[in-house]
């Protein structure tokens, strides 16, 4: 217990956060690179073909983990979001805000890889459907907490009114998973998470679950980046970040 | 399967291939951006380290 309270005051800590990611950088971008490699070998190469939509369904392998990540990114969001408000951790809003734009990003990915998937299956790009439409509004609410962060000049204020934002907006991610079982539409219904066990034949199922895991890994990657520099533009004037530059003048 | 049928996707390659480059050009990105801004700020710091360092020698002289 005493080594989490240790570990979990050093992440609490800007200048500890620096150290560690340091070396975490590393690791998590060497794990998500070799599992990315192999899911899509196994994705596009070794898996089957669907009797049903033939070759086309090998989008699913970027498609999936893209749209698992962009809710997982929004539930890792809105909970620091959430220990910010109540808590006032430090690091806490800054993987709030350093969550937001990977975010964006993969939930545009899963958009437009559906929408290239949804041409050849259902003969159309896009389609006003629950799951597709509370997929967009996922991608309005990140934009719309970077917009209001950005809007503040004072950081405080910035961070709790995009944090609001964010807690609010977490009702959308149950809207989303199950938009596809509340409504009739036209996306398919859930063959991975489902009551009963996945539906998936297993030489299909593994490349996914692997690239699921490899596309979280980058996730943390891209947040240990950006919150890496994060904290030194929030700490700008303090004197750790000076050492930053000793240190790296040493190793060079 | 050989190599051309394995491109071909089976008559869905545009498809397929546009979702795969698009991630990887996504995955780069997201990658590289924080990187170069991270190098960046190091430069500045320097420079702002430097003025501060000049601003203190001239003012002992």
């Amino acid at each position: 217990m005493n080594v989490f309270l240790k570990f979990y005051h050093r992440l609490g800590s800007p200048r500890e956060f620096y150290k560690i990611s340091g070396t975490l950088i590393p690791w998590f971008g060497s794990i998500s690179l070799i599992l990315i490699l192999l899911g899509s070998y196994l994705g596009l190469v070794v898996a089957p073909a669907d009797y049903q939509q033939g070759e086309s369904y090998r989008i699913i392998y970027v498609h999936v983990p893209s749209a698992w990540l962009s809710m997982f990114i929004y539930a890792v969001l809105a909970v620091s979001a959430m220990i910010g408000l109540i808590w006032r951790m430090k690091m806490a809003f800054v993987v709030m805000i350093c969550s937001a734009a990977p975010g964006a990003w993969f939930t545009l990915l899963a958009l437009i890889t559906g929408s290239l998937w949804g041409k050849p299956m259902w003969g159309t790009w896009w389609e006003w459907d629950a799951r597709l439409t509370s997929e967009l509004l996922l991608l309005f609410l990140y934009i719309g907490i970077i917009a209001l962060y950005n809007s503040f000049d004072e950081r405080h204020l910035a961070e709790k009114s995009a944090a609001i934002l964010a807690v609010v907006g977490v009702v959308n991610l149950p809207i989303i998973h199950y938009s596809v079982e509340w409504w009739n539409t036209l996306h398919q219904g859930s063959t991975v998470i489902r009551s009963d066990g996945p539906s998936m034949d297993v030489r299909m199922l593994w490349p996914l679950l692997i690239m699921a895991v490899g596309f979280n890994f980058y996730y943390g990657l891209v947040l240990l980046l950006r919150a890496r520099n994060q904290v030194v533009i929030q700490e700008f004037r303090n004197s750790w970040v000076r050492e930053l530059l000793v240190n790296k003048g040493e190793r060079s | 399967m050989n190599v051309s049928e394995f491109f071909a996707m089976g008559g869905y390659a545009e498809y397929v291939w546009s979702s795969w480059l698009l991630t990887l050009l996504v995955l780069a990105w997201n990658v590289l951006a924080p990187q170069r801004k991270h190098q960046k700020l190091l430069e500045q710091l320097e420079v702002q380290t430097k003025r501060e360092q000049l601003k203190n020698s001239t003012h002992k002289t």
